[in-house]
């Protein structure tokens, strides 16, 4: 519950942030503290100097780039949850975030600090994976956008660089495609047992595209490739058939709240009863 | 008072509440809407519903229409019995705990005061090669360090319930000094100038450990080739109890026979019962100040027993009593963990003594998984004998029973507290019951909430549900069938010896019942299975008993508990007329000092806010057995009520000398003592007044009004219940919902009704987290894979149901007061309900048992397993 002694450095800007990331010793950057201090608690990480961006002004909230929403990196949970561009044109964005945790989790945690943590357990960046967006990072001398397919690396591994940070999150709108997000866990606060995220497009009597992804089913979020294939162009009573292969492709953990198999199970299961949703909305 | 605008079930209203208030008090009592709180309270998920099946967002679909889910849930019956008895009276600890104002032993900050860090095993199992602190002591301010090689103790940590002459006693020093035996085992100590230096001294500490295999499940323990943890026994063995050999009370008869009998139905079942880790909100902690000059010691420990605290302390580290004085501040929380003589609270106060500074060590929440006694872990096996009518004729029981790698304060007799319990309610000839102790390298365990009758409750009452099913009985119907009648009461000597007090088992069930709606549910039931629903109904039972108020000595005497189970009060008006009240039990969240000063409020006469009650310090309270087993009323509430009587008697005599009548001739009410017939009177505060002046007392009266009792409960107090949980399973997730659960119980005559739900719903949460969340596991190295409060599955309000609280009143012949004792009730009640239900929503496809905590996953596997 004590952590590690370390340095403590307020950012002011951007700029700031980055200049710090390369001139401090063994540097984090400090967000919502939600994943990085209880790390830290746990002496599981010990960086010697953390930099705190909370206070950057202008690095959080939504706003309208037309095909999609910019996010800023920010944005704390509980706004996503209730910011109504999120709500408009990226529902199953402002649902999943208020799934997060719990009201304190979702009133500090941030959006790049879920995505930069890159925990295959947490929702936002299986939503970011299912929703095709794109995060905007900051370096020393570039700044570059790395699509969320080659985000996630592996376990708790992600594409950022040392001295890189997330400004934004870039999220197509979803328009009227139908969507869902079942988060199965044993309680409220948990994080996903399992998760699926969908994006479903729909003409009459047939699926136009699925976009499925999962959460806590490998090291990293991953999207049903298997399942999304046999839905595209499918008719809507072949739902069963396809997501009976959700769970193709899959290495998922064996933990306290479930064996490998039974998450197996449970996203077979799942994914059909999230794409049955998504088709009803 | 202050105006609070709320949303019920979709209507806004408005109430007033007083800031102490809780709000779900307010919303009870000011809407009359009990136990519906939660449904208002509840996050809906926004913006749609998500048909999440573990969520417990969706509303029920079919409430409206389910006439079984309407009823209106009551305040139940508990009948006020004076101006204060019998009232819910606002909770007196309350306004400073709730406004940050609370004294706990983290608020303890002294001059000069030291931090102790506690290096621990990393190993379940390893011998210490050496220990080098000398890196440790280099890190400034860092100021001693000591291993179990030169912190000398008088004498190993005390046990206090020695069972028997076969108790194997490993001696359990506060550092192991030869090997460490579990995961968490203090091997060595840092002192430093603050808390994070002795966290990072820890750090520094160089331990050449030569880690051995180990052993962590209770039957390996007992296999020929398993590690053996206590070498010098040769077995992991710790000693058995039989109740043929060592009960004091004869049992009606031996079960044998009944077995041997082929026109007698019989079954047989085994559980595992998974270890538990109680979880207090507060962590322990220990401050040890020491008076130098004096030579004395002053422990401030986060503990449910300041009295036993001193006397093995004293014991321990060789300090006379009279020396050492042991507070109990505010204690946030025990449930048992706190029931304990931990190895920090001995080392702090050795190091006290070494280094003549105040001493402080708190617990992190991670060291409180590993280093705070964990509770249950056994196999029970359990046999029933029934004659095919349904008459239960006999009861078999064997346990073995994890004890973890030591014996601590009580632990090898936390089964014998259910060892008279194993047949319920419920009337039988023959009765059998023994436990078998073994060692494991795992943290100790010892008392956890109900200490042994949980253990009891749910083999008899998981067992009552196979046997009807065996029978093609309702399983409420074989319950009536057994039930020990009515008028067998008061003081009927059961089948397994013991003589229990009062009850009137079918009382409670019928209220459960009229609450229930029964037949809905079945037919409810029956409908969704014959439509293939995806979602099974299950309704499942438990009427319990427990004996608590623990305990009459000559009894533990009996049972080799050297420690005796009185209580102790003193009271005493003070010169301005209010009422200090000293309580020898040491409360820790029950409110005891609120239904005290409700008990001498009306005793007395005088007003609630009169009366203030002292506890938990041995400084101010020489007397006292603390608070655990639901004693806080029945022994340290009747303590205090005897000396009431004791003090009016005084009283009486000086009024009789003042107002110059024979005592027989005053009546005494609402503190005035009246002479019949006349309007002469002489009130209490005066008479305390008179009697501190002392200029005018009778000859050989001495100064002061005050009274004191020790009371030895003549009887054990045996409230009992009837429980209900109404559940739905989705088959294809093996998740559960708990749609409803219904509390019947009867703790004979209630002095706070608000308090008895308070608890009532605390220990059936911690229950349904022991049927459905809560288990402790071990990995094949013995470390501790459910360390944290992530996978350790604590159930917060989202994952409960609304409870519906109701009651029966069935007083106690045993004392004036009629109570019995509620503390454990809940958590002795619940798990059995809840798991008889699941497996009720589960058997027509075949299952007959789902092992707790009955996970997603265990409960789906259940019904492959069924249907394959
Ligand atoms: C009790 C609890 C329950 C939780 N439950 C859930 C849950 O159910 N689902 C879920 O998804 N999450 C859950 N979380 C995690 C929570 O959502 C975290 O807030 C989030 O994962 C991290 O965001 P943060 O802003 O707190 O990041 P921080 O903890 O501040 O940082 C996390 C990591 O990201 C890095 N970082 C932060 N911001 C940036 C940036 N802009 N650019 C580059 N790197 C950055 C940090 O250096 C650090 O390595 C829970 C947390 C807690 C404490
Ligand atoms: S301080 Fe322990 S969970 Fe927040």
């Amino acid at each position: 519950m004590i952590p590690a002694a370390f340095d403590y450095e307020v950012a002011e800007s951007v700029e700031h942030a980055i200049e710090l990331l390369g001139s401090t010793e063994d540097p984090k950057l400090l967000a919502g503290g939600h994943s990085l201090l209880p790390f830290m608690k746990f002496r599981l990480a010990r960086p010697a100097t953390l930099i705190d961006i909370g206070r950057i002004s202008g690095l959080s909230g939504v706003s309208d780039g037309g095909e999609h929403l910019a996010i800023g990196a920010l944005t704390r949970h509980h706004d996503l949850n209730h910011d109504p561009l999120v709500k408009e044109h990226c529902p199953l964005l402002a649902y999943a975030a208020g799934l997060v945790g719990d009201s304190q989790v979702r009133h500090r945690g941030t959006i790049g600090g879920s995505l930069a943590h890159g925990d295959s357990a947490a929702d936002l960046p299986t939503i970011a994976l299912t929703l095709d967006a794109e995060i905007v990072v900051r370096g020393p001398d570039r700044e570059r956008t790395i699509a969320a397919t080659d985000f996630f690396r592996g376990f708790y591994e992600t594409a950022l660089e040392p001295n890189e940070a997330i400004v934004e999150v870039r999220v197509p709108k979803t328009g009227a495609a139908g969507w869902s997000y079942i988060k199965f866990r044993r309680r409220a606060l948990d994080w996903a047992t399992v998760g699926i995220a969908t994006v479903v497009e729909a003409g009459n009597g047939t699926i136009e595209s699925a976009r499925i992804g999962l959460t806590n089913m490998g090291q990293t979020p991953l999207r049903a490739a298997a399942t999304e294939q046999a839905l595209a162009g499918a008719a809507r009573d072949r739902v069963a058939e396809a997501t009976a292969r959700a769970d193709e492709g899959t290495e998922p953990p064996s933990d306290v709240s479930a064996s490998s198999d039974f998450r197996r199970h449970l996203c077979r299961v799942l994914t059909a009863r999230a794409v049955e949703e998504a088709l009803s909305r | 008072m202050r105006r609070i605008a709320i949303t019920v079930n979709g209507a806004r209203r408005e109430l007033e509440v007083e800031p102490r208030q809780l709000l779900v008090y307010a919303l009870r009592e000011q809407l009359g809407r009990p136990g519906r709180t939660s449904a208002a309270t509840r996050p809906r998920a926004a913006p749609a519903p998500s048909t999440s099946t573990a969520s417990r967002s969706s509303p029920a679909p079919c409430s409206r229409s389910r006439p079984w889910r309407e009823r209106e849930r009551s305040h139940g019956t508990a009948e006020q019995t004076g101006k204060f008895v019998g009232t819910s009276q606002l909770r007196k600890e309350d306004p400073e705990l709730i406004t940050g104002r609370g004294g706990y032993v983290d608020n303890v900050t002294l001059p000069g005061m030291l931090w102790v860090g506690v290096v621990r095993s990393p190993y379940a199992h390893a011998t210490i090669g050496s220990i080098d602190v000398s890196a440790a002591l280099e890190l400034e301010g860092v100021i001693a360090a000591s291993t179990g090689a030169d912190l000398e103790f008088a004498a190993p940590l005390v046990l206090a319930w020695p069972i028997n002459g076969e108790v194997k006693n490993p001696p359990h020093y506060p550092l192991t000094k030869d090997k460490a035996r579990y995961v968490g085992d203090p091997v060595a100590v840092v002192v430093a100038e603050s808390r994070a230096i002795a966290k990072d001294a820890l750090e520094l500490v160089e331990v050449d450990w030569q880690p051995l295999p180990a052993v962590t499940d209770i039957k390996a323990a007992l296999e020929p080739d398993a590690p053996i943890v206590h070498e010098e026994f040769g077995t992991n063995n710790a000693g058995s109890w039989i109740m043929e050999r060592d009960s004091p009370a004869p049992r009606r008869g031996p079960s044998a026979p009944f077995f041997d009998d082929p026109d007698l139905v019989t079954i047989k079942e085994e559980h595992y019962l998974a270890r538990l880790i109680p979880n207090a909100m507060e962590p322990r902690g220990v401050v040890v100040d020491p008076n130098v000059s004096m030579g004395e010691y002053t422990v401030i420990s986060s503990t449910q027993i300041p009295h036993i605290l001193r006397t093995t302390l004293a014991i321990t580290c060789g300090i006379p009593e009279a020396k050492l004085r042991v507070v109990a501040p505010d204690v946030g929380g025990g449930f048992g963990s706190k029931l304990e003589i931990y190895p920090e609270d001995a080392i702090c106060l050795a190091l006290a003594q070494k280094l003549n500074r105040p001493i402080k060590w708190i617990e992190e929440r991670s060291e409180n998984y590993v280093a705070s006694l964990h509770g249950r872990e056994s196999y029970q096996q359990i046999e029933l004998a029934a004659t095919r009518e349904g008459v239960l004729k006999a009861v078999r029981v064997n346990l073995t029973v994890s004890m973890g790698a030591y014996l601590r304060l009580l632990t090898p007799g936390i089964p014998m507290l259910g060892a008279w319990l194993y047949h319920g309610p419920y009337e039988c000839e023959g009765y059998d019951f023994q436990y078998t102790n073994v060692f494991t390298n795992t943290t100790f365990t010892d008392a956890y909430r109900g200490a042994g009758r949980p253990e009891a409750t749910y083999a008899i009452e998981r067992a009552m549900d196979t046997l009807a099913r065996e029978l093609d009985m309702d399983p409420v119907e074989l319950r009536r069938k057994n039930f020990i009648a009515t008028e067998r009461f008061p003081n009927y000597t059961i089948a397994s010896g013991l003589t229990v007090d009062s009850a009137n088992y079918h009382g409670t069930l019928d209220k459960c019942l009229e609450v229930l709606d029964y037949e809905a549910i079945r037919a409810e039931q029956k409908e969704r299975r014959e439509r293939g629903d995806r979602k099974l109904l299950g309704v499942g039972f438990s009427t319990w008993i427990e004996m608590c108020g623990l305990a009459p000595s000559r009894v533990l005497a009996a049972l080799n508990y050297i420690a005796g189970g009185w209580d102790a009060a003193t009271i005493e008006i003070m010169p301005t007329g209010t009422v200090r009240a000293l309580t020898g039990v040491s409360p820790h969240g029950q409110g005891s000092a609120t239904v005290f000063a409700q008990v001498l409020a009306d005793q007395l006469g005088v007003e609630y806010d009169d009366v203030d009650v002292v506890h938990g310090d041995t400084g101010t309270v020489p007397f006292g057995m603390d608070t655990y087993g639901s004693r806080g009323v029945s022994v340290g509430g009747v303590a205090l009520f005897k000396a009431g009587e004791k003090l009016i008697a005084k009283a009486r005599t000086l009024a009789a000398y003042e107002l110059e009548c024979a005592e027989e001739d005053l009546e005494f009410e609402g503190g005035n003592f009246t002479v019949k017939g006349t309007d002469r009177s002489a009130n209490i505060k005066a008479l305390g007044f008179n009697s501190w002046t002392a200029h005018n007392l009778p000859d050989g009266m001495e100064p002061g009004l005050s009274a004191t009792h020790l009371y030895d409960p003549p009887n054990f107090s045996w409230p009992n219940g009837a429980h209900c949980c109404v559940l739905e399973i989705d088959q294809e997730t093996g998740s559960i919902d708990i749609l409803r659960y219904i509390a019947v119980d009867d703790c004979g005559v209630q002095l706070n009704p608000m308090l008895v739900q308070g608890q009532v719903h605390g220990g059936v949460a911690q229950g349904i987290a022991e049927a459905l969340f809560e288990e402790a596991i071990y990995d094949a190295e013995g470390n501790l894979t459910t360390g944290t409060m992530t996978n350790y599955l604590v159930p917060g309000a989202p994952e409960l149901p609304s409870f519906e609280i109701h009651d029966t009143v069935t007083p106690s012949p045993t004392n004036p007061m009629g109570v019995k004792g509620i503390g454990e009730a809940g958590t002795i009640a619940s798990p059995p309900a809840v798991i008889n239900a699941v497996v009720d929503a589960l058997s027509h496809l075949g299952v007959r048992n789902v092992e707790r905590p009955a996970t997603p996953e265990r409960v789906w596997n259940a019904i492959q397993e069924a249907t394959r």
